[in-house]
């Protein structure tokens, strides 16, 4: 307990607590993101079978049961996911906290060093994601910032929530931010962490920029197809 | 070549200081940029002022006296030098330039361009030393040491204290420093008994100095004179949380 | 003054052996209670501090900058010698103990430089040992190089940074004991005045450089490691805060100063940019093991290097000394380099330097191999001067750049004030009338690791045991004459810089005291300096006041101390009517335009006892005895 406590306290405990929280939630952003492409599976409507992207909710919901209650495995993984935002933002909070104090009077004249701007937008850009995912869970797990909302029926309030080009768009900036600073928080953890290997080194950038756009390509996929869905012939429509 | 410089002047600790503007005049491409400072010195002390106070010794880029940030960037627009190797050539007729001390909060500004920066002695004293006394060593050769080892160790061990990478970092952290040290003695066998409780050692101190934490931005490489790359910070993590996770590691106050 | 050098009477081999069963030990629980000052926090008083700190006194150290880390040692660049013989090349101790009086011009003690070459040995573990990286072979093994001109490998290296890495051991070792409470660090902290209480040395006046507080600090011994004196030429290789005030003032209170007129000019330096400028950048001395060094024939020829064709180009070092060349010995090389250029065969831009040409070593070996060996220094240069060394010949000047000369001191590194040490570059003891390349270091580490925690003992032990505080009526006088001094300094309000006097002093020793010195130039120059020195006290403008962190303060006060201590140098330099080592005097030269020396009546070390400022000093003799080495004239022909 005591050697927990000490990584707490100093600022590489804190660093090496946000690189594993990012790495666990990196992992979750990854399953998420395969969960979404299942909005593209064939599907026949008239089947009277749910979408497949609906039977994977339902699976969500039932995963473990009878032997656990319904939603008990959900209801673990979210709690442990929430845990995991919270620390994340707390360490990120204190260490911002401590660098602030490190210099309080700034340059006059501050040239931009070379550092990456997805680098210089981590502390905002986690702000903004986590305002995001708010929303996000208001409007697609509670409904209740969505118009047309109906329970279970993943698939529709995919397409109707997308329906409109504005919160579209809102959901590619998004994704857009959450790669930039998924991009640098892998390379960053991998340092965080003493991964020091000559060769995972060499990878560490091209593999960080490979994952992040992964990421945003496989997540804007979906407002991007319903947008088309709605314009042309091809894309997801209901 | 005439140039405008925006000195920050500040008369002790705790004086609010503020920009001075002054002419240089007539100044060589041949020159350094501290001769320029100290040929505006001799002007300014012939007309009864104050000189600046800016740190200076060897002039050729080893003790890390000098520091200071030349618009914007720590030592000046070359890399891998020193202020004292920056020369006049690198500015033109007309150029304004903005000097400023470096800032941290763990680097008080005594005077005008003058900096504290004791608290890197601290940092050593906290572990940055193999304990070894004097006269207790075996023969030097007793231990062969692999070249690329001692290379590597040699590249680390190249800091000159300057503290330029503090400066130039966004979170004013000294990790570079703290991991060149940590990393020059943990490459060599030496320097292995105490390894872990260097590490944790010299980490605590960087934090009870006062000095930001590692964002991995890499600026302080950019800045670093001597080339000292980023890696390093990552071994110094490796080290620090190995040390807090090993039972047998006796935990620092 | 009484000059007792105290030589243990032991064979040369087991003498420092013997004298450490000899000298009297402090009981380890009484070690604590020894206060010992140590000033100047460089290689010697670095490894001293930190020694004596782990052996349980109660150290005081001082330094003026602010840390340790930044003392000129870091800049040495070429390595260490040892003579651990890892080579196989037949060397050994007594090789380098002969070597080094040999290369002094039997000008130094005996019994002091065998010591030196056997704590050689010491050093390189010690080093190691405290995880300074050596430059390695594969096999793993310390790597060596020969290095100026001597004929086995003894030379040990860190790139070109050696002195950066020992000193940074040395460092290392100082925080561990700051850490551990033996040793007390004072930063920003000049030493002003040697407090001496009944004939002994009991304290020190110091200034703190932020404040501007002045006061005293009393303890048992005083330790001085404060360097070299090599500034007072204003333009030199040295650090712009290497001063002498710190051995001035001990000279003063009493201490009797050694050879002043040994300097080392060296003689791969990058020539003066212009009269701005405040400093000189030395180039590693390992270049002209691949560099050839030449003028155009023609005096005044202003042609670029590339278009003078060999036939009309002077490598006059090749050509007067055939067997070693490019690699004559330091003083050799620098007194001819200033004789092209004061017959007007300089080249560059102020036509006042000499040309250092790669052109052939390329040819012969290829760039890459050449960059592979002086990339660095090549960068280095072309940094500084904007030139390509690969494709234009490099231009190099002697420059003043290590002092032989020092406070007196004895076996034990006792000066005659007792109870104050010196040690390092700060005394003579060593290195006679020139020093070898790569030996400052070995010196420096020598006295302050493995010398003066013993000898100090021995002093201590003996010593009476009294309490003298700050309130000492010595310790106030000391106090208030360095208040008053630096009151003077602020009061006078004149109209020219500081720095402008120190310009106009290195002149005056440059062109009368440097590389080739004259009777008539020497008494020139005791003429001119008690004049520059009346004109400093009447005209000099010191702005700002004492009581803050002020540069101008400081350096006025060095350049004041330098001003007197020009003279004893000029002193020195005339009444050693005889050319040796680095002391040439034009007038004892022999048929082949060497040194001429004078051992019937020069065979010794001159002490200088001060007399106040502007008197004569009186010149005492330390006879020297050659019994190991025998008496001969270097040639390089």
């Amino acid at each position: 307990m005591n050697r927990v406590l000490n990584l707490y306290r100093s600022s590489v405990g804190k660093k090496s607590l946000m690189a594993v929280t990012g790495i666990l939630l990196v992992g979750f952003v990854f399953g998420h993101m395969a969960g979404n492409l299942k909005a593209f599976q064939s599907w026949d409507p008239a089947g009277g079978t749910l979408h497949p992207l609906d039977q994977y909710g339902e699976f969500l919901r039932e995963f473990g049961y009878p032997i656990l209650p319904e939603y008990g495995v959900l209801w673990v993984a979210r709690i442990a996911l929430l845990a995991a935002v919270l620390v994340h933002m707390f360490a990120a909070y204190r260490l911002w906290t401590q660098s602030r104090a490190a210099r309080t009077r700034g340059y006059r004249k501050a040239e931009s060093q070379v550092f990456s701007y997805a680098s210089r937008t981590m502390r905002w850009g986690g702000v903004i994601i986590f305002l995001f995912v708010i929303y996000h869970i208001l409007h697609f797990t509670t409904g209740d910032v969505h118009p047309d909302f109906e329970y279970g029926a993943v698939y529709a309030n995919l397409v109707t929530g997308f329906q409109s080009t504005p919160v579209a768009l809102f959901y590619i900036v998004a994704v857009g931010a959450l790669s930039l600073h998924v991009y640098h928080g892998i390379w960053s953890a991998f340092a965080t962490l003493g991964v020091q290997n000559a060769r995972v080194e060499r990878a560490r950038r091209p593999l960080a920029a490979a994952l992040a756009i992964v990421l945003f390509l496989g997540y804007i996929s979906v407002p991007v197809a319903v947008l088309a869905g709605r314009w042309t012939s091809i894309g997801l429509t209901l | 070549m005439n140039l405008t410089l925006h000195v920050w002047r500040q008369a002790g600790p705790d004086d609010a200081g503020a920009f001075e503007t002054y002419r240089a005049e007539d100044i060589s491409d041949s020159m350094s940029f501290l001769d320029m400072l100290d040929l505006v010195n001799e002007d300014l002390t012939r007309k009864g002022k104050e000189p600046i106070a800016f740190e200076h010794d060897c002039r050729e880029g080893i003790c890390g006296s000098c520091g200071m940030m030349i618009n914007g960037v720590a030592h000046g627009p070359e890399r891998l030098i020193t202020a004292c190797q920056l020369h006049m050539r690198s500015f033109k007729d007309g150029d304004e330039i903005w000097i400023e001390p470096f800032r941290a909060t763990a680097f008080p500004v005594m005077r005008d361009l003058v900096v504290d920066r004791n608290s890197f002695d601290r940092v050593i004293q906290a572990g940055g030393y193999i304990s070894v006394r004097t006269g207790s060593a075996q023969d030097a050769n007793a231990t062969p040491i692999p070249k690329r080892d001692a290379d590597r160790a040699f590249d680390a061990a190249a800091c000159i204290g300057c503290g330029a990478c503090v400066a130039a970092c966004p979170n004013a952290s000294a990790m570079l420093f703290t991991a060149a040290k940590v990393a020059h003695l943990s490459y060599l066998p030496q320097g292995q008994a105490e390894r872990l409780e260097r590490a944790l050692g010299m980490a605590s101190q960087h934090d009870a100095e006062g000095f930001g934490n590692c964002t991995n931005h890499g600026a302080c490489q950019e800045a670093c004179p001597k080339g000292i790359s980023v890696d390093y910070i990552a071994r110094l993590n490796r080290d620090v949380l190995k040390g807090t996770l090993n039972k047998a590691v006796g935990t620092p106050d | 003054m009484e000059l007792n050098a105290r030589i243990p009477d032991h064979p040369i081999d087991r003498m420092w052996e013997r004298h450490r069963f000899d000298m009297k030990l402090v009981n380890p629980a009484n070690k604590r209670r020894y206060q010992v000052i140590v000033v100047g926090t460089g290689l010697a008083g670095g490894a001293a501090a930190a020694t004596m700190g782990e052996l349980g006194y109660q150290v005081k150290a001082f330094t003026f900058h602010d840390s340790p880390r930044r003392a000129h040692s870091i800049a040495a660049q070429g390595g260490i010698n040892a003579a651990k013989n890892y080579q196989g090349d037949g060397d050994s101790v007594y090789r380098l103990f002969y070597d080094t009086v040999k290369g002094g011009d039997f000008r130094s003690r005996e019994a002091n430089v065998y010591r030196l070459a056997e704590l050689s040995l010491n050093i390189i573990d010690q080093a190691v040992a405290q995880g300074v990286p050596f430059a390695r072979e594969y096999g793993g093994l310390l790597a060596n190089r020969s290095f100026g001109g001597a004929q086995v490998s003894r030379t040990f290296y860190a790139r070109g940074q050696t002195g950066q890495q020992l000193l940074l051991g040395a460092y290392q070792a100082l925080e561990r004991q700051v850490q551990a409470g033996t040793v007390q660090m004072n930063v920003r902290s000049e030493m002003l005045d040697v407090i001496v209480v009944d004939g002994r040395a009991r304290g020190i006046v110091t200034r703190d450089l932020v404040t501007g507080r002045i006061e005293a600090h009393m303890a048992d011994a005083v330790v001085l490691g404060t360097g070299g004196y090599s500034n007072a030429f204003f333009l030199s290789t040295n650090a712009m805060g290497c001063n002498v005030t710190a051995t001035w003032r001990a000279h003063r209170r009493g201490a009797g100063f050694a050879n002043p007129c040994f300097t080392q000019i060296h003689p791969t330096c990058i020539p003066q940019s212009g009269e701005y400028q405040g400093k000189l950048t030395l180039m590693s001395e390992s270049l002209r093991n691949d560099g050839r060094i030449w003028v155009p024939k023609e005096p005044g020829d202003t042609r670029a290097a590339a278009a003078i064709p060999d036939s009309e180009r002077d490598y006059y070092l090749e050509r007067l000394y055939p067997s070693f060349g490019n690699l004559t010995p330091r003083d050799i090389a620098s007194r001819r380099a200033k004789e092209m250029v004061d017959s007007g065969h300089g080249v560059g831009p102020m036509r006042n330097g000499v040309y250092l040409d790669f052109r052939d070593a390329i040819q012969r070996l290829g760039k890459a191999a050449v960059a592979e060996r002086y990339g660095n220094l090549f960068q280095m240069y072309e940094k500084i001067t904007g030139e390509d060394p690969y494709d234009v010949p490099m231009r190099i000047y002697p420059a003043p750049h290590y002092t032989m000369g020092g406070l007196w001191v004895d076996y034990d590194l006792m000066t005659t004030v007792p109870g104050l040490f010196a040690i390092g570059e700060a005394n003579f003891s060593d290195h006679g009338a020139n020093r070898l390349g790569a030996s400052a270091l070995m010196q420096g580490l020598a006295d302050g690791y493995f010398i003066i925690p013993l000898t100090i003992g021995n002093y201590l032990a003996d010593a009476p045991k009294m309490d003298v505080g700050v309130d000492h009526p010595a310790a106030r006088d000391a106090v208030r004459e360095v208040t008053d001094t630096q009151e003077r300094l602020l009061a006078v309000k004149g109209n020219r810089t500081v720095d402008s006097f120190h310009q106009e002093l290195g002149r005056i020793l440059w062109d009368h005291c440097g590389m080739a010195r004259t009777e008539a130039g020497l008494r020139e120059a005791l003429q001119k300096i008690p004049e520059l020195r009346e004109r400093f006290w009447k005209e000099v403008l010191v702005p700002g006041s004492g009581a803050t962190l002020n540069q101008s303060l400081e350096k006025a006060g060095r350049v004041a101390d330098f001003l007197e201590f020009a003279e004893v140098m000029c002193w020195d330099a005339l009444t050693r009517d005889e050319s040796c080592g680095a002391h040439y005097r034009v007038e004892h030269t022999t048929e082949e335009g060497e040194a001429k020396r004078d051992d019937e009546n020069f065979a010794h070390g001159a002490v200088w006892e001060f007399k106040g400022v502007g008197e004569e000093p009186v010149r005492h003799r330390e006879p020297l005895h050659f019994e190991h080495v025998p008496l001969s004239q270097r040639s390089y022909k």
